[in-house]
């Protein structure tokens, strides 16, 4: 790469202490916070009424209204499964977010950030299936096998996006996916790439068009028979889960911390929230997608969509400079 | 410190790879077998090998879920519930003796062989090496296993398909739209 590095210097990421890991899930809730807010307030502006503090702060009632809620207990549950099941998904978004960069500062600088990032989100694979099993109920089970359907169908295009990403840097480190977007961000050349790489960030936070596996005619799904902190943990996973997604968008695809005048830290905030507001904004305006339908498009068009993103990119850092590590 | 995480991720991995044979439900099994897997992949990531290491861990994760899918299929009491719990193992006497000598036998080779000692220094970048042997000198063997990998996977589909294209396209394979229980996402 014959790219000039000078002005992102700063944004070689620095390491942070070891204490930062707990600051994780601390900004990843208020990230989160922030869309659920956001969420309410078009849910309330939707339905014709007023935007008051209360609206704006409904979704932290809503979580004291979960924490002091009676479980609800099933006969015959598997209560081991079930509520390691339930814990794993929010566990499995904070883990995620530990190798995105922050401005100019990661918790984790690992040399394979993005594969990091792509399994800590296939973690909800395992947890949103089991949250389904453990409950012994059949709406719940049910719902958990959407999930796995669902996960079939979106995970090999966002593997192909992120490697499109990896490719253009020729790194797995997530600060030198950054670097590489000193001059263009991945977003504009790599179009298909992000935009399959959005739709999965609704998939695995099974958000918008993808809540399918806790879909409304399943009455809730793999929520069904959730009540009190079990379902503020799911309830609360799906959120951080796409925190994470849009947080990681922004390395990933938008230039990291990139940006002039103000802090890097405030342009990743910035571009976190502006990732964010489009996902909460469209996820209104988009049908229920049922899981077969989506792995048919996601196997007939996204993966040999995706495959030509990946040789594009291929080839045009091959003609720009060559491997040079 | 390593030396800590080492013992944690190896008795996780061994406790947790015996419950497999001890639990009833199939679920559980799977769940079991899973996080041994994942101490396995957190134990290559302490040797050093951060990529395969992760790996492991993202490929495991989706293999056990769609394994589970299917036992739960075969099974038929899945759950483990009750009176009617399967056991999972049989002939338990010989495969005990088995498994014991099995245990001494690797145990006392890798106790008793003369391990290599490394020549030169580790390289810099595994991640990297990896990469190279994989697309340079085994080439060959990767785009032979692939195609391989991927006939086996046809061939398995094909053979659980209850409906072939004559059910799908009519007699003379001229029926257009085919004819599908549910219709696929892209319009056809």
């Amino acid at each position: 790469m014959n790219w000039p590095r000078q002005e992102w210097e700063r944004l070689m990421v620095a390491n942070a202490p070891p204490w930062a890991v707990l600051l994780v899930p601390v900004i990843l809730a208020g990230f989160a916070f922030a869309a659920a807010a956001a969420d309410g307030i078009l849910t309330a502006r939707a339905a014709g009424g007023r935007l008051t503090g209360a609206v704006a702060a409904a979704p932290l009632a809503e979580v004291a209204r979960l924490l002091t809620g009676q479980r609800r207990v099933t006969p015959a549950e598997d209560r081991v499964l079930w509520r390691s099941g339930l814990i794993a998904v929010p566990v499995a978004a904070a883990l995620a977010a530990v190798v995105i960069p922050f401005g100019s500062v990661t918790v984790s600088r690992m040399s394979v950030g993005v594969v990091w990032f792509n399994a800590m989100e296939v973690l909800t694979w395992a947890a949103v299936w089991v949250a389904g099993w453990g409950a012994n109920g059949t709406l719940s089970l049910v719902g958990g096998y959407r999930f796995v359907a669902q996960g079939l169908a979106y995970q090999l295009p966002l593997m192909l996006a992120l490697i499109c990403a990896a490719a253009g840097a020729q790194s797995l480190n997530v600060a030198q996916v950054v670097t590489a977007q000193a001059h263009v961000w991945f977003a504009v050349w790599m179009p298909a790439a992000f935009a399959v790489y959005l739709a999965a960030v609704y998939a695995f936070s099974f958000l918008g068009p993808f809540s399918y596996p806790a879909g409304r005619d399943l009455a809730g799904g793999v929520m069904a028979e959730l009540s009190g902190p079990d379902r503020l943990m799911l309830q609360a996973g799906r959120w951080l889960l796409l925190t994470a997604g849009a947080g990681m968008a922004v390395p990933l695809f938008l230039g990291g911390g990139a940006g002039p005048l103000l802090p890097a830290w405030v342009w990743s905030a910035v571009k976190t929230l502006a990732v964010l507001a489009v996902l909460v904004w469209a996820r209104r305006r988009l049908p229920t997608i049922r899981a077969d339908r989506y792995a048919e498009l996601a196997w007939v068009v996204l993966i040999p969509l995706t495959i030509v993103q990946a040789l594009v990119v291929s080839l045009v850092v091959l003609t720009r400079g060559g491997v040079q590590l | 410190m390593i030396v800590a995480l080492f013992w944690v991720l190896a008795v996780l991995a061994a406790a947790s790879g015996f419950l497999v044979f001890r639990l009833a439900s199939m679920a559980r099994v799977t769940i079991a077998l899973l996080v041994s897997f994942l101490a396995a992949g957190g134990l290559v990531i302490l040797l050093g090998l951060a990529y395969l290491g992760v790996v492991v861990i993202l490929m495991m994760v989706i293999e056990m879920i769609i394994m589970a899918v299917f036992m739960i299929a075969y099974m038929m009491q899945p759950a483990g519930l009750g009176s009617m719990a399967m056991s999972m193992s049989h002939n338990q006497r010989s495969a005990a003796a088995i498994s014991a000598a099995a245990f001494v036998l690797l145990g006392a080779g890798a106790l008793l062989a003369p391990w290599p000692h490394r020549a030169g220094p580790a390289p810099g970048n595994p991640t990297f090496q990896l990469g190279k042997t994989i697309m340079g000198p085994q080439m060959l063997t990767m785009i032979i296993l692939g195609l391989v990998l991927l006939a086996a996977m046809v061939g398995a589909v094909v053979l659980a398909l209850n409906r072939g294209r004559y059910d799908r396209f009519g007699d003379d394979l001229k029926q257009r739209p085919p004819a599908d229980p549910a219709r696929g996402g892209i319009g056809r």
